[in-house]
């Protein structure tokens, strides 16, 4: 059920090419049952794949399709039934909670839909958040989260509390956050589903261009002009993975923003 | 997460709700408060006490005549009359835990000084006894061993005795008459006031040599007391045995036959004082400690509500790296800053409380620092047993489930 996306279509220097064929996650056999009582639902009934530095994969799938449990396994928010999870080499599956915690804070970058930042709490001080979890000093992590806000462009809203930012800021707060751990993959979970068209298209933008610099995004979505902008598209059904393909031109944000009639602001 | 910022998000995160958080903790403020207050009261009232016994002399006993029974007759102090000077001088020299032993002998009389007169206690020893009684002079000053040789017509009187016969008169100097002797007031002791052990004014007391009073006034040559003063607080219990043994001896009573005296210790006084108020205090203190234990439930419930409202926000937390000891400390350490200021507000309440009580009701309150740290300790442990189940709730949640609640 898997599928091997070659790398030709991610044209960049050849340099960066050998560090894309690096694998950063890799599951195999993956199962999930969540015992009922006396029911027993089986959310992953055996999902195999690779995914290597540099994709941009979208995951799609109806509701209870398995996406979501899967990101939770992919997040080390939760643990599968069976099978095995290789981050980095690393076999998470077999891993304690403490541990995962710490997978998840520097490894690990993500984004909800619901931006889920912290009310009465700055800009600088949301991104700042998973820095106070690792052992990272106080002027080191103010630092990061000052760069990791200028990279979502937003450098000038450091003291702003989320109640005085759009929604579009507030998640660019968010992917922000992810950052500032320098995380090997970035999991976004419906980003843009609370957000307007031109929004979602502008946080794409903001993916695509981390994406260019290397970082690894996994984006789940059911909407497909959003899934577009991805390189690679997987989509989900009854637990398994019923089709994994490279999306031979990912449209460009930027190019798309341009076609776009401009929200006044 | 280090400890700093962890105390920052909990100040913020009271500081959010702070009507709430200070109504939480009022519950801490009024209990450490009333703590305080009640404790305050209690040590006071034991000092108070304490104070009063002290004044009655320094580690005394005090020997009396014994307390005759005949045939179911009970013939009180003074009754025997076995007690006599050579057994004063025995004690100082054989019992090693006193330090001084007065003899004394009392009689009542009417005392004159030209128009006025007053009835009062007239008492016979020796100099030692200003001393055992750390008694000293407003004015003048007591009378000498050679007074009580020559058993001199001489006089000290208590303030109650000045007040009634010399007014604004300066007494020393002065003649009076006690019964149809004339006496020279040589001296006036300072103010004692009420004695917390016999009940009477100290005051109203004429002290003269001993002599003088047996010889030309009573005609008793036994004694009807003896104060002895122990070298030490702790050596009064040994000086008490000494002195019943060497009596004993010195009055050849036998095996089975009872003391023909009594001694009795102002620090079994003391004790017995300190016991009752102790026990006054702890009564007062856990009455106020129900209120703490409501304070304390008040935090814990709080606590609860605000791990629910914030179930996202621990997810959140969570996912982007938290453990579980994160979250759970997070928690903890909130709930025992809120004890902690509130602990803080009720000593200053308490204190403020205390100094209240004493300025209108005139009582006297001792605020120690050891109820204070005690208030600050208990305030924590508050903290920590009350927040310790909202927090190990917030620590097990599913970080899944978390994010998904609405």
């Amino acid at each position: 059920m898997s599928a091997q996306p070659t790398n030709s279509l991610q044209a960049a220097e050849p340099a960066e090419e050998v560090k894309r064929e690096e694998v950063v996650i890799q599951v195999q056999e993956l199962h999930k049952t969540y015992d009922l009582g006396e029911t027993q639902v089986h959310a992953l009934r055996g999902v195999t794949l690779e995914i290597r530095r540099g994709e941009f994969v979208a995951i799609m799938g109806a509701s209870g399709s398995g996406k979501s449990t899967f990101m939770n396994i992919l997040g080390c928010l939760d643990k599968p039934s069976s099978g095995r999870y290789l981050l980095e080499g690393t076999d998470v599956s077999s891993l304690e909670k403490k541990q995962l915690a710490g997978i998840r804070n520097r490894k690990i970058g993500f984004v909800f839909q619901g931006f889920n930042l912290l009310a009465r709490t700055t800009a600088l001080e949301n991104t700042e958040l998973p820095t106070l979890y690792s052992r990272v000093d106080k002027i080191e992590r103010r630092r990061r989260a000052v760069e990791a806000l200028k990279m979502v462009g937003l450098g000038d809203r450091t003291g702003h509390f989320p109640s005085q930012l759009s929604g579009g800021q507030q998640q660019r707060v968010a992917i922000a956050r992810a950052l500032v751990n320098r995380p090997s993959i970035l999991l976004a979970d419906e980003p843009t589903g609370n957000l307007d068209s031109r929004t979602s298209v502008e946080v794409m933008e903001i993916f695509q261009s981390l994406n260019d610099k290397g970082l690894t995004i996994i984006l789940v979505t059911h909407e497909h002009d959003i899934s577009q902008f991805a390189k690679r598209s997987i989509v989900f059904r009854d637990g398994k993975i019923k089709r994994d393909e490279i999306i031979p031109n990912p449209a460009r944000a930027a190019e798309v923003l341009k076609t776009m009639p401009s929200v006044e602001e | 997460m280090d400890l700093l910022s962890t105390l920052r998000i909990a100040l913020r995160a009271l500081a959010r709700n702070k009507m709430r958080s200070t109504l939480t903790m009022l519950g801490i403020i009024i209990g450490v408060g009333a703590v305080i207050a009640m404790v305050g009261i209690g040590q006071g009232a034991d000092q108070t006490v304490q104070r009063q016994i002290a004044n009655l002399g320094s580690n005394m006993l005090f020997v009396s005549s014994g307390s005759m029974n005949r045939g179911g007759l009970n013939l009180g102090w003074g009754a025997t009359k076995t007690l006599v000077r050579a057994d004063v001088a025995a004690i100082v020299r054989e019992c090693h835990a006193v330090a001084a032993a007065a003899p004394g002998t009392q009689t009542s009389a009417q005392v004159v000084y030209e128009n006025d007169n007053w009835g009062t206690r007239i008492t016979g020893t020796t100099p030692e006894y200003f001393e055992i009684r750390t008694w000293p002079f407003q004015s003048g000053a007591g009378f000498t061993e050679d007074d009580v040789t020559n058993a001199a017509n001489v006089a000290a009187i208590g303030e109650t005795v000045r007040k009634n016969l010399f007014s604004t008169t300066e007494a020393v100097g002065k003649t009076i008459r006690i019964g149809n002797l004339p006496f020279k007031v040589v001296g006036v002791l300072v103010a004692k006031g009420q004695s917390p052990a016999m009940n009477e004014d100290q005051d109203d007391t004429i002290i003269v040599p001993l002599t003088t009073l047996q010889k030309k006034i009573t005609g008793q040559p036994w004694l009807r007391f003896i104060m002895v003063s122990a070298k030490s607080r702790s050596g009064s219990y040994a000086a008490q045995q000494q002195i019943q043994a060497l009596l004993r001896d010195r009055h050849r009573i036998r095996q089975e036959q009872p003391d023909d005296f009594t001694v009795r210790n102002l620090a079994d006084l003391a004790d017995l004082a300190s016991e009752a108020s102790k026990v006054m205090t702890g009564l007062l203190a856990s009455i106020a400690g129900v209120s703490l234990l409501v304070g304390g439930i008040g935090i814990m419930n709080i606590m609860l509500v605000s791990v629910t409202e914030r179930t996202r926000e621990i997810g959140v937390r969570m996912a982007i790296g938290a453990t579980e000891g994160d979250v759970q400390r997070q928690f903890l350490i909130e709930a025992v800053v809120m004890s902690l200021i509130g602990g803080a507000l009720g000593i200053a309440v308490g204190v403020g409380a205390s100094l209240l009580i004493a300025s209108t009701a005139g009582w006297p309150i001792l605020v120690s620092a050891s109820a204070i740290a005690g208030a600050a300790v208990v305030a924590m442990a508050i903290g920590i047993f009350f927040g310790y189940y909202p927090a190990q709730k917030a620590a097990r949640l599913d970080p899944i489930e978390a994010l998904r609640y609405e």
